[in-house]
């Protein structure tokens, strides 16, 4: 029955197209709501920021180090709590890993103010169109991204780290193997 | 299970019902009956035949028509739970969903919470009818129109006496088909524009097959909507961002991969007028106090002639203005941005004086804009104002008395001042929010006194691209030429035939039979030919 087998090849090719459509579907409409968030393992968003010393940061100028991308507010409590630390490791993994501080949205003046207050001398720019904290589709503040030599992303911490061991373990992963 | 061989030779796929060339029926059921089923010509329904593999039997259930009734049924008593409550998309978005609908609306809130039907047309299951739908809606109607269009491609002109004597509308008389009969009835089938065929005496009239077709187009249409609506979760095709924008603000416009920037000149709210709009309004004036007559943003759109990486400054131009109102959006490239919401009165600037406090006397007024502070602001002859520190949401001191701040958004501002004047040299300390000032570090000779607020208004911009609709649009179109196709128009068939000193007529139409019989009448008179007769009405 060389025609009853054709019919059943194309019944079958008709049911694959249309279950194949079906999950297509259904797969991009449960998925919607997650999708563009970063995750580790994916590559880091480039961006361009410029910092209070007017010196342009673009991310992928930093590959071949590990970056810690921090994404801050000077109203944020666990933010303040987590500077110190971050200050202290900048100096120690100097040419290492390096702290690029992403304050959103926040004015000039208050950035300074606050950089002065908590003697910050790593590199912090504003992101005032919140431009980059949308790239990464940042919500709570603060949030880091460990970013790796290579440019991907190694880990992703939302909330403060308070311990300067936490924070020490994280230059840790990213510092690049030599 | 094979092939059915009819007596006049012609093989049938299995499970036909009536010959597809001279029409005799072939099963015993169809042999029996008065009338023959004409629905699909007696073709063979495809999945009527085999039913072995799993592949057959999942082709059957979607190919039933009772089936995908079902279906339709389920979809529409689902669609009809989703609207008992509002969607999880319609609450207020500062309330979790998980509380908000146990609060409102109690247990039956928390039931219809747990049941998942606060976001319905989200769910798995619910997309799963649709896809069902759509599935349904394919195999059904390839397990029709291939049969249906392979019967009436093969039907024969002079049709078996038995097919004609089981139509609805027939004749048969002893005698002979009148010589010229035929040309005459021909002339006037082809000026009512019937196709004509004549074989061996026989002769078959038939006009607007393709009115048949009419149901079948009408699903592919029905199923490019579906596609097109599918289509919509596919990346870039449809965006539906919202944007808060502030008057005298420039932001990116969302979705458009930084590529376009969107300034807010100025947001109007506009009321009616009592006295001064139309007397209707006035009536609703009176009711509720006010009636809005205008939501308006006054925008820019400028294109990032870089658009470099995010976070780099933009060099704009200006590509156009326009005034966005509720229902008329600006239109660019694709994307339409609609007015959707707006808040009014937000902290700008604040306005302050030093004063001193003996005399009262002023020495220059200090506006700090909340967005764009100055470490100092040079007021002449000697007097300054030293800002220390912004707390834009002031909520109270830390234990080292530092103050702090809650949020970014300025809906409590507080400012830490240095007061330097020839008389202070070395500054005084004062701590100002609206209307309050303290002295943390001792008291102080001066003051800054609060003299005024500017606010501006925040409007909050849709941005909308759907290239869906061009596909829903066609998927509509070709669904509505099936509804036309299938209404408008009748498939008509008249039979003629002679055959052993016997005329035959036989008339068959998928709807309308008084019009076919009204034609036939005209198509037989002033011949010898038997009219036939509606024996359904019998």
């Amino acid at each position: 029955m060389n025609k009853k087998k054709k019919r059943l090849y194309m019944r079958s090719a008709i049911l694959a197209v249309l279950a194949g459509l079906v999950i297509y579907a259904l797969y991009t409409n449960l998925t919607r709501e997650t999708r563009g968030n970063l995750e580790a393992g994916d590559k880091a968003p480039d961006f361009l920021l410029t910092d209070l010393n007017g010196e342009k940061h673009r991310l992928s100028d930093y590959e071949g180090k590990g970056v810690f991308l921090n994404f801050w507010g000077t109203w944020c409590e666990p933010c303040k709590k987590e500077m110190p630390h971050m200050e202290k490791l900048a100096q120690e993994y100097n040419g290492e890993v390096e702290i690029l501080a992403v304050n959103v949205g926040e004015s000039q003046f208050q950035v300074s103010n606050f950089a002065d207050q908590y003697g910050l001398t790593f590199p912090i720019a504003i992101d005032s169109g919140k431009e980059v904290m949308d790239a990464y589709g940042v919500d709570p503040l603060p949030t880091t991204f460990m970013i790796k030599p290579d440019g991907t992303i190694d880990q992703i911490v939302i909330g403060g780290l308070i311990q300067e061991q936490q924070v020490r373990e994280l230059f840790e992963r990213v510092k690049p193997s030599s | 299970m094979g092939k059915v061989k009819c007596e006049c030779g012609h093989v049938n796929p299995n499970g036909t019902i009536l010959c597809e060339s001279c029409g005799r029926a072939l099963t015993e059921k169809a042999k029996n009956e008065t009338f023959v089923d004409m629905r699909y010509e007696g073709s063979a329904r495809r999945s009527q035949t085999y039913n072995k593999t799993i592949i057959d039997k999942v082709w059957n259930f979607f190919s039933s028509v009772k089936v995908g009734i079902w279906i339709i049924v389920c979809i529409l008593v689902a669609a009809s739970f989703g609207t008992i409550l509002p969607q999880e998309f319609y609450i207020p978005s500062n309330m979790p969903a998980e509380t908000y609908y146990e609060d409102v609306y109690g247990t039956f809130g928390k039931l219809y919470y747990t049941i998942g039907f606060h976001d319905l047309y989200n769910s798995v299951w619910f997309s799963a009818l649709i896809a069902a739908l759509g599935v349904s809606l394919v195999i059904a109607s390839l397990d029709r129109v291939v049969p249906l269009y392979r019967a009436l491609k093969n039907q024969r002109v002079d049709r078996h006496e038995s097919f004609m004597k089981k139509q609805r509308l027939f004749a048969e008389q002893k005698g002979t088909i009148q010589p010229g009969d035929l040309e005459k009835i021909r002339a006037v089938l082809v000026n009512k524009r019937y196709k004509v065929k004549e074989k061996n005496g026989a002769l078959l009239a038939e006009k607007n097959r393709f009115t048949r077709w009419g149901p079948y187009v009408n699903h592919v249409g029905l199923i490019i909507f579906l596609l097109g609506a599918m289509l919509r979760s596919v990346q870039g095709l449809y965006i539906d961002e919202l944007l808060w924008i502030r008057e005298g603000e420039t932001l990116q416009v969302p979705g458009t991969d930084g590529e376009y920037y969107i300034k807010n000149e100025g947001f109007t709210l506009e009321n009616y007028q009592a006295g001064e709009d139309p007397e209707v309004f006035n009536e609703a004036i009176n009711r509720v106090g006010t009636v809005a007559k205008n939501y308006q943003t006054d925008a820019v759109l400028y294109r990032d002639e870089k658009n470099e990486l995010p976070g780099a400054k933009p060099e704009l131009t200006e590509l156009k203005k326009d005034d966005i109102r509720v229902n008329q959006p600006m239109k660019f490239d694709q994307f339409a941005v609609y007015q959707t919401s707006y808040r009014q009165g937000e902290m700008k600037a604040m306005h302050f004086a030093l004063t001193n406090k003996k005399t009262g006397r002023e020495y220059g007024k200090v506006v700090i804009d909340l967005f764009e502070q100055q470490k100092l602001y040079d007021l002449g002859n000697g007097y300054k104002v030293e800002l220390l520190g912004y707390y834009p949401d002031f909520d109270g001191f830390t234990e080292e008395g530092e103050p702090t701040s809650k949020s970014p958004l300025p809906n409590n501002p507080a400012f830490l001042f240095n007061m330097i004047t020839p008389e202070t040299p070395a500054g005084e300390v004062s701590f100002a929010q609206i209307q309050n000032t303290m002295e943390p570090l001792g008291e102080t000779k001066y003051k800054m006194s609060f003299k005024n607020l500017e606010t501006r208004d925040v409007s909050a911009l849709t941005i909308r691209k759907d290239l869906t609709l061009p596909i829903l649009a066609l998927g509509g179109i070709i669904f509505m030429i099936g509804v036309i196709q299938g209404s408008y128009w009748n498939h008509r068939r008249i039979w003629i035939r002679e055959k052993e000193g016997q005329i035959y007529v036989a008339g068959h139409t998928n709807k309308n039979w008084h019009g076919l019989k009204r034609e036939i009448q005209l198509v037989l008179a002033g011949t010898a030919i038997p009219e036939p007769i509606d024996r359904q009405k019998e």
